[in-house]
Formats: structure tokens, C-alpha cells, sequence
């Protein structure tokens, strides 16, 4: 099936040759954009950012995304200064929209937001994070980044840290991970350890990931140390959490026993459980995983858009 | 002392092969207590069953049971069975039959979720697993820990 006209609400609507598709288009994209090469796949094409809750890497890169590509952008970047607040439903919004644009980027508070606009909308709707549920470009983008290092995600040793129960983006990757072969471990305070439901969906495609409370024994085995920020309103005791956060707060130091090929990824923004002095290791990968998100965005919108034919033009394989 | 027997009824629905200790969330799905009855209601706890072991059977006269009703008591008692009867005769007879999706009768126990919301959409569940049943919101992808709480 094609890609042309779907919408992508998790990373579940995608089978493993589509998100192999456009991981393989995404390297293209990056090739071409090393060569300063701008292909104008989507010139007079229009995008619509509906971003009813703040963003700024995936608002921007879409939008640089959309732009790079020829096309253009419109929309608003928080709720507050749309008809929302007047009282219209998202449904009579994203109707609207669907006649001003070829496409729609959602991202709202309320789990479930991208899959009703779907049902309302004539165009292609992308989820770019519903609450905390999907968000599933930066699953693509993580993907990517793991690919870009190693050639490949299967047999690739990943350890997910932090806040695995409310982060919205572990839930999908860890999935998306297991799709593709990875070796999960998870890293988290008991409080904070992945859903029951994401276990079972791990179980069911034969993943039992290594469930752990205590970072540093990871470290020398991770292949990819998979970093998330813990939050603070996620604890009614503040030494509680100034306990728990301060043991999942990576330094160059507990980096020492890491293998020399280890990265070191977040979805950003990060506070403090990455110290900034890692930014300056070779392990250090996590600003080159934002800029691939433009890559891999690129390569969305113009399969969403334009379907597999967009690989003649920038000289694209189709995946095997 | 002259024993009391639960008499055929002429016109209305039997609900058979209830899952034994579920009758009463039958009644509540039925709403006999907000609607109110006209007719009698009679509810028979722990029967022999030859199929079962122990069932329990709910008759309500004189009223049909709307499709939904039975989508409803299909989610609390999966192997019951809808006997309509008119003038004494059993007219129609049939299993319930749980949907693949369950749609506007159970609420999102997820509060934030879209399907709570003044937005013109019906609640949505995928059912994931019939035994033990399982169901997910086809818009959150949260899973229904307690069906009877989030009843409609």
C-alpha cells in the first residue's frame, strides 16, 4: 500500500517496509542536504501546524522540513489564539483546515486528539504528540539516529532510562525497537518502570526486556543509552524526587565504563539528567538526533504527500 | 406453605445463561430502578444449569430489549441469551454476541482523552481479547480496567 494520503497517528500505522522507506528516504534527504541540494519535491504544497500545546523542536522542524522541500507552512503554535478558546471543537477546526491545506501536523493536550482528527479530516494528519500518548516522528527520528550509528537497530543493545511510565515517547520506541530486533533494557525507578500494557505488547512480538533499578551497571554493555528527562510534578515529596532524579543523572565520569561506540540519545529538552559536560564526549549524539528529525520529517511529508514517485526525482531506493 | 414459582411471562424478554452472580449489574444496565417498570421484574440467582453449572436468569415483562442493552450485557455476561417472548411463545432466540468494537456505551477511563470531551465523537473500543475480555480505546489506546464503573 502506499504511503500517499495515509495519516500517521502511532507508529503502528506503519508496517516495517514503510518505516524503512522513509528511514532510507530520510538518508537520501541528508545527503542531498550535505551537497546543499534542495529538491522542491512539495513547491505549492501547504502544510498546517496545529500546535494547541507548545513545541519547539517538532513545530520547527517540520516546519524547516516543509519549507526545505519547497513548499509552505501555515498555523498557530499555541491554543490560546484560536477559535478553541471561543469554544470550536477540534473536530470543526481540523474540517476547516482540511480545505486550506494538504496537510496537518496536530499536537495537543488530550490523548487521542491526532486519531479523532483523522476521522474529520480530508487530508493526511500527522500526530506530532497527543498528550501523553504517540508521538510517533520522534520514534522515527530515535530509529534513524540508531540506524545512522550502527547500520542497523536488530541486535543493537538499548537501554531506556528514566521515566518510562508517563514519557511519551519511550512507550512507542521501546515498541518500534522490539519491531525491529533491538535488545531492550529498562531503567527506571519502580515507581516509574514501563505500563503493564507496553510489557504485554513486548511479550507478544517475543521481547522480554532486562528490567533494572540502578543505571550504572548498564552502562558498560548499552550500545545506545537512551536518556529521558524525570519529572518533578511526577513526585508529592521533593527529596523523593531529588533522590531519584539524582541517580539517573548521566556524567562524564559514569560514561568512563561506557563502550567507546556507546551514544547517548534524548528526546530534549533535557534539565539536568544529562550533565553538560557530555556534551562534549564523542557519545554525545542527542543535537544530532534533533537534526535528523528534519531529515526524517522531510522524508514523511513528501511520501505523505506524493507517494513513492518522489524517489525518481531525488534518486531514492524503494526498500527491499 | 405453597412454594413460590417464578411463572412463564406473555409478552417481554428472558435473559438466560447470565454468568452466575451477574444479574443484578443486568438489572443496572437495564435501568429498572431509573426507568421504572410497569410490569414485574424477576431476577433468579444461582440456577442449576446443565451448560453452566450455575447461571443466573433476569425476566423482565413486557419490554424488548433495545440493540445496545444487549451490546451492554454482552461486556458482563458474554454466554447469555435474549429470549424475546410474545403471547407465551418464544419469537426470537439468540446468543449475545460481543461487537468487535464497542461503541458508545462505555466511558474512556482515561480522563484525558479525547473520547471525554464536548467533541462530536462516540466513545470507541477495540476489543482486543474476548476471554478474559479485554478493551482498548480506539482513540487513547488505554486499556479498560473496570468495565461495570465506566458504564454509560
Amino acid at each position: 500500500m502506499t504511503l500517499r494520503g495515509r495519516s500517521v497517528v502511532s507508529i503502528n500505522d506503519l508496517n516495517d517496509d514503510e518505516i524503512l522507506l522513509i528511514l532510507d528516504t530520510a538518508v537520501r534527504m541528508a545527503e542531498l542536504a550535505e551537497r546543499d541540494e534542495h529538491p522542491d519535491l512539495l513547491g505549492g504544497w501547504v502544510l498546517a501546524n496545529l500546535f494547541f500545546e507548545p513545541s519547539t523542536r517538532t513545530r520547527l522542524s517540520f516546519e524547516s522540513a516543509m519549507k526545505r522541500l519547497g513548499g509552505d507552512v501555515i498555523g498557530f503554535s499555541e491554543g490560546g489564539s484560536t477559535s478553541a478558546m471561543k469554544g470550536e471543537t477540534l473536530a470543526d477546526t481540523v474540517r476547516m483546515v482540511s480545505g486550506y491545506s494538504d496537510a496537518a501536523v496536530i499536537r495537543h493536550s488530550r490523548e487521542g486528539a491526532a486519531r479523532m482528527a483523522t476521522q474529520f479530516a480530508t487530508i493526511p494528519v500527522i500526530n506530532g504528540g497527543d498528550g501523553a500518548g504517540q508521538h510517533p516522528t520522534q520514534t522515527l527520528l530515535d530509529l534513524y539516529t540508531i540506524r545512522k550509528a550502527f547500520g542497523k537497530v536488530e541486535g543493537v543493545k538499548c537501554a531506556l532510562v528514566g521515566d518510562l511510565k508517563y514519557g511519551r515517547t519511550v512507550h512507542s520506541l521501546a515498541i518500534a525497537l522490539a519491531r525491529f530486533g533491538a535488545q531492550l533494557t529498562l531503567v527506571a525507578p519502580e515507581a516509574l518502570q514501563m505500563p503493564p500494557e507496553i510489557l504485554r505488547a513486548l511479550e507478544e512480538r517475543g521481547v522480554r526486556p532486562r528490567v533494572e533499578t540502578a543505571l550504572a551497571p548498564v552502562i558498560p554493555e548499552a550500545d545506545v543509552i537512551y536518556m529521558t528527562r524525570i519529572q518533578r510534578e511526577r513526585f508529592p515529596d521533593p527529596e523523593e524526587y531529588a533522590r531519584v532524579a539524582g541517580s539517573y543523572r548521566l556524567t562524564v565520569d559514569a560514561l568512563k565504563g561506557a563502550k567507546a561506540h556507546a551514544i547517548v540519545l534524548h528526546p530534549l529538552p533535557r534539565v539536568d539528567e544529562i550533565d553538560a559536560a557530555v556534551d562534549a564526549t564523542a557519545h554525545a549524539k542527542y543535537f544530532e538526533q534533533a537534526l535528523n528529525g528534519v531529515h526524517v520529517r522531510m522524508a514523511l511529508l513528501a511520501l505523505l504527500l506524493r507517494g513513492e514517485e518522489i524517489l525518481k526525482e531525488i534518486g531514492g531506493q524503494r526498500a527491499a | 406453605m405453597k412454594e413460590l414459582k417464578v411463572t412463564p411471562i406473555r409478552n417481554g424478554t428472558v435473559i438466560d445463561h447470565i454468568t452466575v452472580g451477574m444479574a443484578l449489574q443486568v438489572v443496572r444496565i437495564l435501568r429498572i430502578a431509573e426507568r421504572g417498570a410497569s410490569s414485574t421484574v424477576s431476577v433468579l440467582m444461582h440456577v442449576p444449569s446443565a451448560q453452566m453449572g450455575w447461571k443466573d436468569v433476569v425476566k423482565v415483562e413486557d419490554r424488548e430489549l433495545e440493540p445496545r442493552e444487549v451490546d451492554r450485557i454482552s461486556l458482563i455476561a458474554p454466554h447469555a441469551s435474549v429470549n424475546v417472548i410474545r403471547n407465551f411463545n418464544v419469537e426470537e432466540k439468540r446468543s449475545v454476541t460481543l461487537p468487535s468494537e464497542v461503541v458508545g456505551i462505555l466511558r474512556c477511563e482515561n480522563h484525558n482523552c479525547i473520547s471525554n470531551t464536548e467533541e462530536p465523537i462516540e466513545s470507541r473500543f477495540r476489543v482486543v481479547r474476548k476471554e478474559p475480555l479485554l478493551l482498548r480505546c480506539a482513540y487513547c489506546e488505554r486499556e479498560v480496567t473496570d468495565v461495570l464503573s465506566n458504564m454509560k
